[in-house]
């Protein structure tokens, strides 16, 4: 086992980040799957900031972990507004079915 | 050594339920691992030192964020099937751009990345760790705070606006109307005939002299 280095977490992190990147690529009918792969990645970019704080003894990167958290939270809320109005004008959230602004 | 035990625990945790987020057939399975997800990596935060930021975590996205995902999916009336669509049609070109983003992410860890030559360190274990963030936060970054703050009221005023909906026919009470309603407008002075009394009235004042 030994011990557990910063590159332990930063590469639970990099998987977690991938995964978020594939779900969007992955879940293309599912908004709401899509904005659960954006918290995803915020979570692993939170995992980097704290990691590196506590590595290099700076507790900056947990302060910049904290807006990120605010930041995420806003957009979730937004996010999930928007899908519950386009839902009710439309009936559907599927990706695909968002073109109505396409020229 | 116990600690190392629970990092492998807590990241294998944290891995598979984020996976499990993006393979899952039910939306709400992926939301109950997304919280799952969380939970872990929380538990990562407190190997790290970070116990404020964990307990964030577990406040804001398990008991605020994660719930609000759990209710929109249940209220939002989703065909399961029809989600699936297109699964297997993107699952090549999503597994490419994971790999390559995979493969990129590592080739940074060959790098060197020994914190031994970083000078400035500030964590210390006099004091607690929320102790130290409130001691930056509130100083250093006050700017940052405010407008950390500010993006929360917007994000608030933006998803009432959003989703308010005015429907027609529905009675409403309007308080400013009923609180700048003024007396001339809303009494209205009748004059009555008075030659033309009640006949019920007739009756009693009858009655009265009857009884004296």
């Amino acid at each position: 086992m030994g011990d557990i280095s910063l590159i332990h977490y930063l590469m639970v992190a990099a998987i977690l980040f991938t995964f978020g990147a594939v779900g969007i690529f992955l879940n293309r009918k599912n908004v709401i799957i899509i904005l659960m792969c954006i918290e995803l990645m915020l979570l692993a970019v939170n995992i980097n900031l704290a990691a590196f704080s506590s590595f290099h003894g700076h507790i900056t990167g947990q302060i910049f972990a904290m807006f990120i958290l605010t930041v995420a939270a806003a957009e979730a809320a937004i996010g999930l507004a928007i899908l519950v109005v386009y839902f009710r004008n439309r009936g559907s959230i599927a990706v695909e079915d968002i073109n109505m602004m396409k020229g | 050594m116990i600690a190392p035990l629970f990092f492998y625990l807590f990241a294998f945790m944290t891995v598979v339920s984020g996976l499990m987020v993006i393979l899952a057939r039910n939306p709400v399975h992926s939301v109950l691992f997304l919280i799952l997800s969380f939970f872990n990596s929380a538990g990562l935060f407190v190997l790290l030192g970070a116990e404020f930021l964990a307990m964030l975590l577990v406040v804001v996205y398990v008991g605020a964020v994660a719930v609000l995902f759990l209710f929109v999916v249940m209220m939002l009336d989703i065909n399961i099937d029809e989600m699936r669509q297109g699964f297997r049609q993107h699952l090549p070109l999503g597994l490419v751009v994971g790999l390559i983003l995979i493969v990129e992410l590592l080739m940074i860890f060959t790098q060197d990345l020994s914190t031994d030559n970083v000078l400035a360190t500030n964590l210390s274990n006099d004091i607690s760790n929320t102790a130290m963030i409130g001691q930056v936060l509130y100083t250093e970054y006050l700017l940052n705070f405010q407008v950390a703050g500010l993006i929360l009221l917007v994000a608030m005023i933006g998803a009432i606006t959003l989703t308010m909906r005015h429907r027609e026919g529905v009675k409403r009470q309007n308080i400013s109307e009923q609180n700048s309603r003024t007396r001339d407008e809303t009494v209205q002075i009748v004059s009555v005939d008075s030659h033309v009394a009640p006949k019920v009235l007739d009756d009693s004042r009858a009655a009265n002299k009857r009884l004296q």
